[in-house]
């Protein structure tokens, strides 16, 4: 038994960490870890300088371009990544459609689409949920039906992440109705470009447009953009759904906000003392930090039995659950280390630019994000899988009741 | 013992929800908080017409002289509505101030403008360094010829950029003191924002603005007395408004329960969900009780009585507010967290309701201080 990391493990966290000194963009660091916004080429750019030294794709193998890196490597180098404020690798391709395309595309996909995912050629974005079918995915509508050598796809997707930068989305879609709901379902690959296309932004709790609702109205899709085999699609879906379970717990961000978490508690004082210092408060971030330890090491030992098993548990559901109730609870402290000062809605202040208002001058750089922050977190206890859900699998998957 | 309203109560709640019912729409308030001034001026008139705008102000000033029970029947509906008026922040919060000081024929006059809703009112304490600690207070004002000069900084002042006249503290020699300061004074900027729940809220620096002798309220060195009673006046008020934003939370919620499909079934049919809504309701009852004993509390003359039960109930509430409003978003699932429902709406009010004057530690670590 050893919760330490290897001497070969540590040298490759220094090459991690240099490469990312020398590389990543202090501009883009600096909206990452003060909560400005961040475009859409904020992501493509670290995207391209991964890619550019081959790290493009850290979870995928050597054959489709990736890095070959085993899962502690992977863990390592998105710790190192979120404590230095890079963007998140975007997941819809490396972590969605581009497993889906390896393990059950054809070649000509696998040339097509597998380069752009690493480059950022290509935008992702996924057809997964549907107005009427959240957590119970098996009931979705949109149907496509086979004309000739096309699909016409007809039917509504919702709560499509970043689909405003898509160049293309990986949807599943209804092809038979004969048959029991999850074996009449089938994953396509359709172009966003594709006339009959329509996407619409939803306005969050945070006033920010991060999802949208695709329409699709007689969208004609070449057959050679179905995956795999007709009516197969559940189960490349169920694959999608377990494959990737490194990140779930997200320990390397809620890490790197602790750090800024306790930053900003001591700088505001109560009393005149540094709120870090304040025994209530100090207690608060104790507990988050013990809950954080433990996810920790959970989130290693189920990727070390993962990597025995040779396949992902259920376990991932104990990731999930915590790791988002500890995303929850650091943004609620970081509100809350504000005072009075998590009232205001400084607009601008979400800007890169933003340095902060002559008549406002100790209100902190980090606080524009801060509220908006924590309205927004609450989705993560709701986004793949409720915690309800996760819950539901824990008891069925793993206790059998 | 006696836990009823009584009838003229019972008449105001009816009236005011058969009002905000009829034309205070989510849609509506939606348009009023997009308006110049952030909230909807022919609201304020109604509430003028119906008398609320006098209720928190004694009779001698030619108020109503209403109870803090009045007030949380009022509020409770505020709240079920989201009201964007500036009915905390003026009427009750600077009213309180206003009801503890000496009249005198200028602040009767001013009462009569804001009984009608012409003037409106906001209070200046709080600090950039302060956090919620009512003693610090570095803004300062010195006696000139026939002149106070006031000079310092002012944070998060509620209702600051709809305001006629604001109540601004600073210290004096002899002690803290209030002043009444007209909003465009010279020397006076202002930054205005709106709040993370669609309020008005300004961050003021006050540079030499100078005031005539008469607007020092009530004696020198007053000022943080005065401060504190209202703001446990305004707090009482604000556990009530939380009260009736859970309420809607909670009804909201169980409609979506029995209406919401997963599975061939509704989601309200889910054990797991049940039980989850049955400790919503609990929590809310527990703040209703916690509520009702602040708006008793309040009125209370012994100051260490008064501000044990204010921040016991302030606390409190704010936990239970924390809860329900958490697990309303939980339930609706996705569309909890989007701009279009109402839902994520009486969210943010009820988070901004908990940093509002002082957060759950604050106010526990008051409570505690008094066992």
């Amino acid at each position: 038994m050893d919760i330490n990391f290897t001497a070969e493990e540590e040298d490759f966290r220094s090459q991690i960490r240099a490469f990312i000194d020398a590389n990543l963009p202090p501009s883009i660091a600096r909206k990452v870890l003060d909560g400005r916004r961040l475009g859409s080429q904020d992501y493509v750019t670290w995207q391209r300088i991964l890619a550019a030294h081959g790290w493009g794709a850290p979870a995928w193998p050597q054959q489709f371009g990736g890095t070959g890196w085993n899962a502690v490597q992977q863990y390592i180098f998105e710790e190192e990544c979120a404590d230095a404020g890079a963007p998140k690798q975007l997941p819809f391709g490396l972590k969605m459609v581009g497993p889906v395309i390896m393990a059950f595309g054809n070649q000509t996909q696998q040339d097509r689409f597998l380069p752009h995912i690493i480059d950022a050629g290509d935008w992702w974005c996924q057809g997964y949920s549907e107005p009427g079918s959240g957590s119970d995915l098996a009931s979705l509508k949109t149907k496509a039906v086979r004309h000739g050598d096309h699909y016409v796809v007809n039917g509504q997707k919702t709560w499509t992440t970043l689909g405003q930068h898509a160049d293309w989305i990986f949807c599943l879609v209804r092809t038979s109705t004969e048959v029991r709901a999850q074996e009449g379902i089938s994953f396509l690959l359709i172009d966003m470009k594709t006339p009959g296309i329509t996407v619409r932004p939803i306005i969050m709790v945070d006033g920010e447009p991060e999802v949208n609702e695709v329409w699709f109205d007689d969208v004609r899709v070449p057959v050679e953009n179905l995956v795999g085999e007709e009516n197969k699609g559940w189960t490349y879906a169920k694959f999608l759904l377990g494959h990737e379970r490194t990140g779930i717990a997200g320990v390397g961000r809620s890490k790197r906000e602790l750090k800024t978490l306790k930053a900003m508690a001591a700088r505001q004082l109560v009393r005149g003392r540094p709120l870090m210092d304040d025994i209530r408060f100090r207690d608060r971030v104790a507990h988050v930090e013990m809950e954080l330890m433990a996810l920790e090491i959970t989130n290693l030992r189920v990727i070390s039995a993962d990597r025995q098993r040779g396949r992902p548990g259920p376990e991932a559901s104990i990731l999930k659950i915590k790791g988002s109730e500890i995303q929850q609870q650091l943004a609620e402290l970081k509100m809350q280390t504000l005072g009075h000062y998590a009232l205001p809605r400084i607009e601008e202040g979400l800007e890169a630019d933003w340095q902060g208002d002559p008549l406002m001058p100790d209100y902190p750089l980090q606080a524009p994000a801060a509220t908006g922050t924590y309205y927004s977190n609450r989705k993560v206890s709701i986004y793949g899988g409720t915690n309800e859900i996760q819950k539901n699998i824990i008891s069925q998957m793993i206790l059998g009741l | 013992m006696d836990f009823n309203f009584t009838e003229e109560q019972l008449a105001l709640k009816d009236t005011l929800r058969r009002f905000v019912r009829k034309e205070y729409s989510f849609e509506h308030r939606r348009q009023a908080m997009a308006s110049r001034h952030g909230f909807d001026r022919d609201a304020w008139n109604t509430f003028a017409e119906l008398g609320l705008l006098g209720l928190p102000l004694q009779e001698s000033l030619g108020g109503l002289g209403g109870t803090a029970v009045d007030s949380m029947v009022v509020m409770e509906i505020l709240g079920e509505a989201l009201s964007l008026e500036p009915f905390l922040s003026s009427s009750l919060l600077c009213g309180s101030v206003l009801n503890a000081v000496p009249v005198t024929a200028t602040l009767q006059e001013l009462a009569a403008q804001m009984m009608t809703g012409r003037h409106i009112m906001a209070l200046a304490h709080y600090e950039p360094g302060s956090r919620y600690d009512l003693a610090q207070v570095s803004t300062t004002a010195t006696a000139t010829a026939g002149d106070w000069v006031i000079s310092g900084s002012k944070s998060v002042v509620l209702g600051a950029p709809n305001a006629d006249t604001v109540i601004v503290s600073a210290r004096t020699p002899g002690g803290v003191s209030l002043f009444l300061v007209d909003s465009r004074a010279p020397g006076l900027a202002m930054r205005p924002y709106a709040t993370q729940d669609g309020l008005r809220a300004a961050d003021l620096i006050l540079e030499r603005v100078t005031v005539p002798r008469q607007s020092l309220l009530a004696p020198e060195g007053d000022g943080l007395k005065l401060v504190e009673q209202a703001l446990d006046t305004a707090t009482a008020a604000l556990c009530a408004e939380a009260v009736g934003i859970m309420d809607r939370l909670n009804q909201t919620t169980v409609e979506y329960l029995k209406t919401r499909k997963q599975f061939g079934t509704m989601i309200g049919k889910f054990q797991a969900l049940q039980h989850r809504m049955a400790e919503m309701v609990v929590a809310t009852e527990q703040a209703r009780s916690m509520a009702i004993m602040a708006a008793i509390k309040v009125s209370s003359t012994e100051r260490a009585e008064r501000a044990a039960a204010i921040s016991a109930a302030k606390a409190y509430v704010g936990n239970q507010a924390r809860f329900v409003g958490q697990q309303a978003v939980q339930l609706h699932g996705g569309i909890g967290v989007t701009d279009e429902l109402d839902v994520a709406h009486y969210f943010k009010r009820l988070t901004m309701i908990g940093h509002t004057f002082g957060d759950y530690d604050h106010h526990i670590a008051r409570f505690a201080e008094a066992l």
